[in-house]
Formats: structure tokens, sequence, C-alpha cells
């Protein structure tokens, strides 16, 4: 046990399954970084980058090219190649660098990984995962900073996990990589630096599990990822006012726990989603439309969703903080329906 | 090239079931008892034959949409491809998939697929594996001149030269992408030319010669094999039928498809030069087309009196670990 970095767990975990299982390759650009032709070596580093994000660092050193490949950028070709390679028995791990780019490789991850199980009647198993970062907070504008999940969750045969903390990383990861299905695994860039104490040896979290990160009897508040932070940080301001919140990290969008959810709202009667996805068609609406079905009785106030606005995600500092959801956005949220 | 007799009786019988699968397709369709589209691979029949005439069990052997052929091609039963594109539960994918999407795992026939260049990444990481487990498989992607338009296949090509990948991109150009002549979607008029810029051997091939065919990509296979990289072959037909059954065609000048029948169709040309070269007789390749023709008639028989699917199929199996 120790304290851990969300980035220094992610990449334990891939050391000690990669260890595990001598089917787990690597995929994706710069994962290594500092690829030569052999013919032209002029002498760089290698390794030099481990990751656009530093992730993926060290591992060509202990596992070798042959299982951490360096990729051209071409997103369509390697996220392909490791379905095929998984389809073939390999259990690929692949870097998809920003979720954004979930548009040049669409097909890919929709019209193949997600629909090859299935559509070919249950012939073949996918084991992959596709690792991919999420989230808004560098200054990256539109193109490198949205929270994509909602999509992938939309599509059925893939599963989409979405680490809130270290803990939460490890343990999720190494399910996602041992389970037979393709997994979206959304990691938050904004979470990177977070610490806290992560064991040493492996374990897995299951997926489809809610994780209770507080309980509280006036209102239920979900929220995924680094939004976990942001309806905790609003619930101890509402605690501090009387209010007490159950707090409900899902931790995957596919399965969706939503036993606990509508459980918890059966006892709180009210439901504030938190979500960095857009308004539209999110996991947001998703679970709000499921609990209007289910637990409609349950509900002494309307369901309330905090998202950014429908808008895009603008590089200017004053304007991006305003797009992402805070705890005052959270707060007002609840104290809107405390009195209904 | 093996043109010992077992070959060549294979070889025959094989594009004459093809031929005998297909043409009763264009019949039966017009009924209306199979569902969806069908996108029938009758006078390219020795394209894919020439192809799995060299293939082992090790080898990957990556389809589209235009699938029965290949599948046919690669060792599919017979029964369960014709229940598959009539949607029943015996069917190769349990009736999920349907013509476009015949799959056999346990013929490593992958991924019918109507992403029509997406074939082109997955064999790549079928190339991997088989590199990885050191068994000397090689991948082959089967795609069309419309489909090696898609942006993926031009990746692919790149990944798979920069991983020296054990590839064989075996390009069959049959004249049209659905009715969009290839004379006007590929720039230069030449697909083959793009092999050059991804470094890798190219060859044009008269797709009416399974010969031709054969001999070419015994070639680019060992070139594989042997861990020489990936290849691009072009292999030049036309298909006698349209695009998908319906197609009035039009876009095809007159007489196009009669003058194909008449002095390039594949399996006529396979007879004369067996025949002629005293390969095998006459008897025994019209023993083989009465055998085709009984084959062919038990197989639409079953399929067109098999059950559809259960309702609970639905849902089932979505996941490999169900959630």
């Amino acid at each position: 046990m120790g304290e851990k970095s969300y980035r220094n767990a992610i990449r334990e975990t891939l050391y000690q399954e990669m260890g595990r299982d001598p089917d787990i390759i690597l995929i994706g650009e710069d994962v290594a970084g500092g690829a030569q032709s052999e013919g032209t070596k002029k002498g760089g580093e290698e390794d030099a980058w481990g990751g656009p994000m530093g992730v993926t660092k060290g591992l060509i050193g202990e596992y070798g090219k042959q299982r951490v490949l360096d990729a051209p950028i071409s997103e369509a070709a390697f996220i392909g190649a490791a379905i095929g390679a998984a389809a073939a028995g390999l259990r690929p791990i692949t870097e998809l660098m920003f979720n954004d780019f979930l548009g040049v490789c669409c097909d890919q991850i929709i019209n193949q990984a997600a629909k090859y199980h299935y559509m070919f009647g249950g012939q073949d198993t996918i084991p992959l995962t596709v690792r991919t970062t999420m989230g808004a907070g560098l200054r990256i504008s539109a193109q490198h900073s949205q929270s994509l999940h909602s999509i992938f969750t939309h599509f059925a045969g893939l599963k989409v996990a979405l680490p809130s903390t270290p803990y939460e990383a490890k343990g999720l990861l190494t399910t996602a990589i041992r389970d037979n299905d393709p997994v979206i695994f959304c990691e938050h860039k904004m979470l990177y630096r977070m610490r806290e104490d992560v064991p040493d040896e492996s374990y897995a979290i299951p997926f489809g599990e809610a994780r209770f990160v507080m309980d509280g009897e006036d209102v239920t508040i979900v929220a995924f990822s680094r939004m976990v932070h942001v309806a905790t940080d609003a619930a101890k301001i509402l605690a501090k006012q009387g209010i007490k919140c159950t707090v409900i990290d899902p931790r995957t969008t596919v399965p969706l726990d939503t036993e606990s959810i509508f459980d918890s709202v059966d006892e709180t009667g009210r439901l504030v989603i938190v979500d960095e996805g857009g308004p539209r068609c999110g996991i947001a609406s998703d679970i709000s439309a499921m609990v209007a079905d289910e637990v409609f009785h349950a509900l002494k106030a309307p369901i309330k969703c905090v998202t950014p606005p429908y808008a895009l995600i603008p590089a200017a500092p004053n304007l991006e903080d305003l797009y992402v959801p805070d705890a005052a956005k959270v707060v007002a949220a609840v104290l809107g329906i405390m009195d209904a | 090239m093996n043109n010992n007799q077992s070959q060549l009786l294979w070889a025959y019988s094989t594009m004459q079931t093809i031929r005998a699968f297909e043409e009763r397709m264009h019949e039966v369709f017009t009924t209306g008892e199979v569902p969806g589209f069908v996108h029938l691979y009758a006078g390219q029949e020795a394209c894919a034959v020439g192809v799995c005439a060299n293939l082992t069990d090790a080898d990957y052997f990556h389809i589209t949409h235009r699938a029965h052929g290949p599948a046919i091609a690669r060792g599919a039963d017979v029964t369960a491809v014709a229940l598959e594109i009539y949607c029943r539960a015996g069917g190769l994918c349990r009736g999920r998939g349907g013509s476009a999407h015949l799959h056999d795992v346990t013929k490593k026939i992958i991924g019918a697929n109507s992403g029509v260049g997406s074939g082109a990444a997955l064999a790549c990481g079928s190339a991997l594996a088989t590199r990885h487990r050191g068994d000397d498989g090689i991948a082959v992607a089967l795609i069309g001149e419309g489909g090696a338009n898609q942006g993926v296949v031009s990746e692919a090509l790149n990944l798979a030269s920069v991983w020296k990948l054990p590839v064989v991109f075996v390009f069959e150009n049959n004249g049209y992408a659905e009715a969009t002549s290839a004379d006007y979607a590929i720039a230069g008029g030449n697909l083959s030319a793009r092999a050059s810029g991804f470094a890798m051997p190219e060859d044009i091939v008269d797709g009416s010669d399974y010969f031709a065919v054969s001999a070419s990509f015994a070639k680019a296979a060992e070139r594989a094999r042997a861990g020489g990289g990936p290849s691009f072959l072009e292999v030049r037909n036309l298909r006698m039928f349209g695009h998908y059954e319906g197609d009035a065609q039009k876009y095809r000048p007159p007489g196009e498809v009669a003058d194909y029948r008449e002095n390039k169709d594949c399996l006529k040309l396979f007879r004369d030069k067996v025949t002629s070269e005293n390969w095998l007789d006459k008897a025994e390749l019209d023993k083989i087309d009465k055998d085709v023709a009984k084959l062919i008639d038990a197989a639409y028989e079953t399929a067109r009196n098999a059950p559809l699917p259960d309702p609970e199929e639905l849902i089932h199996s979505v996941f490999a670990t169900e959630c």
C-alpha cells in the first residue's frame, strides 16, 4: 500500500497485467515514443514519452517492442488491428489519445468492436480495452476536451468505465483488461495527478456495482468521473446547511447499476445527476428517464441534471470554467428542489 | 502452383458450387423468401478460390458484404451459408448477420464486413496475432476496388508495411462500386499504383484466370510467411449480376455482361484449360456439375424449411460476459 497518483495506478495495472498474461499487447500513438526505423536510427531516446500523458512509460523496456507497439497516426487502422488481434486470441490494450478522436475511428469502435460478438452469433469474443482520455480543464478547446462516454454507451456491445480516483482506476482497469468484451476506459485528464492510497497488489472492482461515496437521506446525487468530486464538494457544503446527500459513483455506464440508483431515490425522493457530457441525449438525461419510469412514485421533486450548456468547449480559461459543472451549480440544483 | 488432380478437382468443384449457389439465389430472390439484400459473387469465383487454394488452417480470411462466394471458397458449409442468408436459427451466425455478415471462426473466415474497407485494418490484427504466436499464419484482406478508396485502407496499408505484417491485401476490382465505375472513382485509373507508395510489391491479375490468381497470390503468401511483409494484389474481373439483387444495372454498357459470360467466364476458361491440357476429363467435370446441383438443391431446401431464430435470441449474447 502506498500513495499513488491516478497516472501511476494505471501504469502499475498495465505493468502487472502484462506480466500476468503474455497475450496482452499495447498499441497506440507514442505509447513508447521515440520509435525509429531500424535502418535510420538517429540516436534519439527510446520510450521518450511513454504515452502522451506519460502513463505507459517504462513498459517497452520491460515487455519489448513486440508487445508495446508505437502506431503511426492512423486510429482507424491500429484500433481496427487491435480488434482483429482480439478476435484472433490476443488481449490488446489500445490507446485512443483523446476520446474526441472517436471521430476518426468511429467505424472500428461502433461497427466492428461493438457488433462483432453479437452479429456473428457469439462465435468469438473481443477482449479489447480502449484506454482514452476525457474531460475539460486543460484549456485545449473543443477537439480535445469532450466527455463522450454517453456516445459509447449508446452502442450495445461496448462496456464503458469511468474511474474517478486512483484506487478506482486500478481496480476498474484490471477488470477491463480481464473482461472478454470491448471496454472503453475513460481516464479523466484532470485526475492524473490525484493521489491516494492504492494497494500494491492486483485487485479487480466489478463492473456494474456502484460506489456509495457519501450517505444521506435527503437527496441522491449521481455523478461520474471527475464530477464525483464536484458532487462530493457540493454535498459537504450542503451538509453544513443541514441537507444530507447520498453521492453515488456508478463507476460504469455499461453495465449501469440502476438498482442502487433506484433504491437510493426510493429512500431520498430527490435526484440530481451531475455529468460533464453535453445535456442532450446524455447519461444524465438517460438516468433521469429511467428513474422517472421506474421510481416515479417515490419522487418528491423534479429530477435535475447538472451538465454543461448545449455548447462547445472554448479554450479561454474563464469560458471553459463556466462550461464545466462546479460545486456551486450542484448546490444550487439541490437547493432548488429541497422545498418541493 | 499445385496442379495435382485433387487440387484441380477441388478448385473446379468450389467455383461451380459458388456459381450454382449464386445463380439459384438470383432465381429465388425474386420470390421474396430471402430477407434483406444479397450481393452475388457470380463471375468472380476464380478470385476467392484462387486465393483460398493457397491458404492453410492457420490463415485468416477477411471478407466483405459480397460474402457468399468467398465464404464457400474458404470451406464454409454450404447449407450453413444458405441458412444464414435465410436468417434461420441454424445459420453460421444464428441468423443475426445475414447475407452480408457471413463469419465462421472454425474456418477463420472473418467478419463479412459491410464497413467495406475495415477488413484491411482487422487483418493487420490477425497478422499481429499469428506473429505473436509464431504459427506461420498469414492474414488476407479481400476488399473491393470501391472499398479500397476508404481512408482506413490507406491507413492499414501503411501500418502493415511499417510493422512488416504477414498480410496480403487482395483488391478485387469488379468494375463497379455499387453503381460507380472504377474508371471514375480511382484517381489515375490504376489502383495497384498505390502499392509502391506503401513500399510493398504489387501485381495485377486477370480475375477470370484461376491459375493466374493462384500463382500470383501464392507468391505474395510465400513472401508474407517468410517475414517479408505485406503485398498488394489487384484482381480484375466483373460481376455477372447487379450490386445487389434488384439492381437494374443501367449504369453498365449494353452487352457488357453477355460479353463477359461468353469470353471471360472463369469456369468455362478453367474447363477449357484442364481438358485441353488433359489434366482432367470432361466426364469428371460433368459429374461435379451434377453433384453440385444436388448439393445446392438440398441446401436451399433445408434453409427454406428451417425455423427462424427463437425470439429470446434478440437480446441474447450482446456481451460475451453478460451484464
